[in-house]
């Protein structure tokens, strides 16, 4: 009979039965949806009450361009906004800057000061729609000029909901939009947690991502270990600070990808819900019981997505809906078909947001809490993922923690170490890719030049240079001075950082002039390179 | 057989280069990884001092064309013409064109087979072995 393993690499038996959840405790373990340990889901009815939210990451060119897809898919249904910056941006590099070359707006929207934030959401009521900033290394500043417009807007405090990626450690493994060192980007990262708890409270000032690892390479058990891991490094650092667990715990959120086998993906969220829950609450000590929720965006994916007969990957989005949906997620977000070519058109975006209204509205995947709950199979399988993530928990910590793992290379080497063996896996047929190690079609590989590519404009980099311009001239430049110089010294303190930082940004300083003050007092990260 | 795998630019993807390099590692190739964000010409720099053959670019974020043309301009500038690029990466159909009619001598766009890389390099193990790739 043919082998089948798991992506976390446990093999997976032809049939499952009662004997294979006799160990479970149901009332311990399983419990009911919306109560502790939330394995079945964290609210007690899920998408009969609210549907997850549907949310696709878009962003290219000048925030005007951006505004006008942003309303595109808001008028097809989409309910919030996922947005993408550009590289320069992400890393902190105006426009003008000669680094930010052939880079502007390229990957996603080019932001260098409140000026494009404001035409980015103009006419978008930041009070009614909740809005994701994929933002890391950048993110307090970014974030202080998305509160900046709010508050321009007129909008309450308290009725912004806004999610900065803002999880630096992830980077450091996968994506690279580091920018200092380990120990003051983590400062960095609490700075905007700890401000935006106490003057935002609906924001989510961080999204933990096991996604983007996951991406790079590492299995599923591991996707959620080092999740869980960094989540709870995070927290760390806010008792640190002093601040009581249940202050910042219920906004916490997750980003977390389900491109593999369905059920596998479903055990696993099951299995991370039941471990992050006993992990506030036991370890952390956190009595709110929204201190204990994972809340989840879960899609992405797009390294399971082929160049060959790029068609396919409509089909793989719809069964990663899917295995969302039935996974609990609160946030659906799916990579588009034409990923492997080129940043999305119109087309295909809304191809990816049919898709999950279909599964939504017509395939029944929200019409009942936790459907597979109670199957043999899921039940043993959310079992075997949760030892396996502990097993990978047990491993984080033999490299020092995830902090000096991360720090040291060490967990990036696993990481890559793992991707090159998924590939080996790939190449051997032993994991199979249909259309490119089977079920091969004669002149597949030709069917990529049907995609319609994203062509960068070069006006754009010449239209965000002359708005940079344009803002560096009428603005007050006594007042950028003092607020950057402000913004340097209590980098040198121990202060929090995003008072000064908003008074830059308000001031139209530029995201690198506020990127170079703090780089002038904390240095630049150096990557450990190991493979 | 040495190589300089690069990642030009600002783009911060590297699984796709960290698996090239292991798989030119396991396949006896002397592999030398630059780590993310090296600007053209610090790419140019490295490859001279370390003395390789080949230089692999993998890009992710669409701007293969001008940091390729830049890593070019700088080694015929540097007077090591002979070094040869080859890129990798999200490239289109239409760009894999215009990257070798700028000098690039081999492209391997998404959906790349390893060992089709592998052999590029080794001479090894596959039908496609490309001429234009061999070391000079």
């Amino acid at each position: 009979m043919k082998d089948v393993r798991a992506h976390a690499g446990f093999p997976i038996k032809p049939v499952y039965g009662p004997e294979d959840t006799a160990g479970v405790d149901f009332e311990r373990d399983v419990g009911r949806p919306g109560e502790y340990p939330f394995t079945r889901g964290i609210h007690r009815h899920m998408y009969r009450e609210r549907l997850f939210t549907m949310r696709q990451y878009v962003g290219f060119g000048t925030p005007e361009e951006t505004n006008g897809r942003f309303k595109y898919l808001m008028a097809h249904g989409q309910d919030a906004l996922n947005v993408a910056f550009d590289l320069p941006t992400q890393l902190g590099l105006d426009s003008d800057d000669p680094r930010a070359e052939d880079e502007v707006g390229r990957v996603g929207m080019a932001i260098d000061t409140l000026a494009d934030m404001e035409a980015a959401f103009a006419g978008i009521p930041l009070d009614r729609v909740s809005v994701s900033l994929t933002i890391n290394g950048m993110a307090a500043p970014i974030t202080a000029m998305y509160y900046a417009v709010a508050e321009a807007q007129g909008a309450a405090p308290d009725r912004v909901v806004t999610t900065p990626q803002n999880d630096i450690l992830k980077e450091f493994v996968a994506r690279g939009t580091w920018i200092y060192p380990v120990e003051p980007s983590l400062r960095l990262v609490a700075d905007l947690i700890e401000f935006s708890a106490r003057r935002y409270p609906r924001s989510n000032p961080v999204s933990v991502c096991g996604y983007h690892i996951r991406e790079a390479g590492c299995t599923t058990a591991q996707e959620m270990a080092y999740g869980l891991a960094i989540a709870a490094a995070y927290v760390e650092l806010m008792l640190a600070r002093g601040m009581a667990v249940d202050e910042f715990a219920p906004r916490l959120s997750f980003n977390f990808t389900a491109w593999g086998k369905v059920f596998e993906e479903v055990a696993k969220f099951r299995a991370g819900r039941r471990l992050y829950a006993r992990m506030m609450r036991e370890r952390f000590g956190a009595r709110s019981p929204k201190s204990w929720m994972f809340r989840s965006l879960i899609g992405g994916g797009g390294s399971a997505f082929t160049a060959q007969e790029p068609e396919n990957n409509i089909v793989r989005g719809a069964y990663i809906a899917l295995a969302a949906a039935l996974s609990g997620a609160q946030t659906i977000a799916l990579p588009t078909f034409d990923e492997a070519y080129t940043i999305p058109s119109p087309k295909a975006q809304l191809l990816a947001l049919r898709t999950m209204q279909i599964c939504a509205e017509e395939a029944g995947a929200a019409d009942t809490v936790d459907p597979l709950a109670g199957s043999y199979y899921v039940e043993a399988l959310t079992g075997e993922m949760e030892r396996q993530i502990l097993t990978e928990l047990a491993a984080v910590e033999r490299m020092g923690g995830i902090v000096e793992a991360i720090r040291s290379g060490a967990l990036q080497a696993e990481v890559a170490r793992q991707a090159y063996r998924y590939e080996q896996q790939l190449a051997s047929g032993e994991v199979p890719k249909v259309a490119v190690n089977c079920h091969v079609g004669e002149g597949a590989a030709g069917a990529g030049r049907e995609v319609e590519l994203y062509a960068l404009d070069p006006k754009v980099g010449e239209a965000q240079v002359a708005r940079l311009a344009r803002t560096r001239r009428e603005r007050d430049g006594a007042a950028v001075g003092r607020a950057l110089a402000r913004l340097g010294d209590a980098a040198r303190g121990p202060a929090n950082l995003m008072e000064p930082i908003l008074e830059a940004v308000k001031a139209y300083a530029t995201l690198g002039e506020i990127c170079q003050a703090m780089k002038d007092v904390f240095g630049e990260h150096e990557e450990p390179v190991k493979f | 057989m040495k190589i300089l795998v690069a990642k030009p630019g600002l783009d911060g993807h590297d699984r796709g280069a960290k698996v090239v390099a292991q798989a030119l590692r396991d396949a006896g190739v002397e592999v030398v990884y630059t780590g993310l964000k090296r600007s053209p010409e610090e790419i140019v720099q490295a490859a001279i001092e370390e003395d390789v053959d080949v230089i692999g670019l993998s890009v992710l974020s669409g701007a293969h064309v001008p940091l390729a043309r830049r890593v070019l301009e700088g080694l015929r500038r540097e007077g090591a013409a002979e070094i040869r690029v080859v890129v990798g990466g999200t490239i289109p159909p239409r760009d894999a064109e215009a990257l070798r009619t700028l000098g690039v001598a081999r492209v391997f766009p998404m959906g790349t087979p390893l060992p089709e890389i592998v052999a590029a390099f080794t001479g090894r193990g596959g039908a496609s072995r490309p001429k234009e790739a061999r070391t000079p």
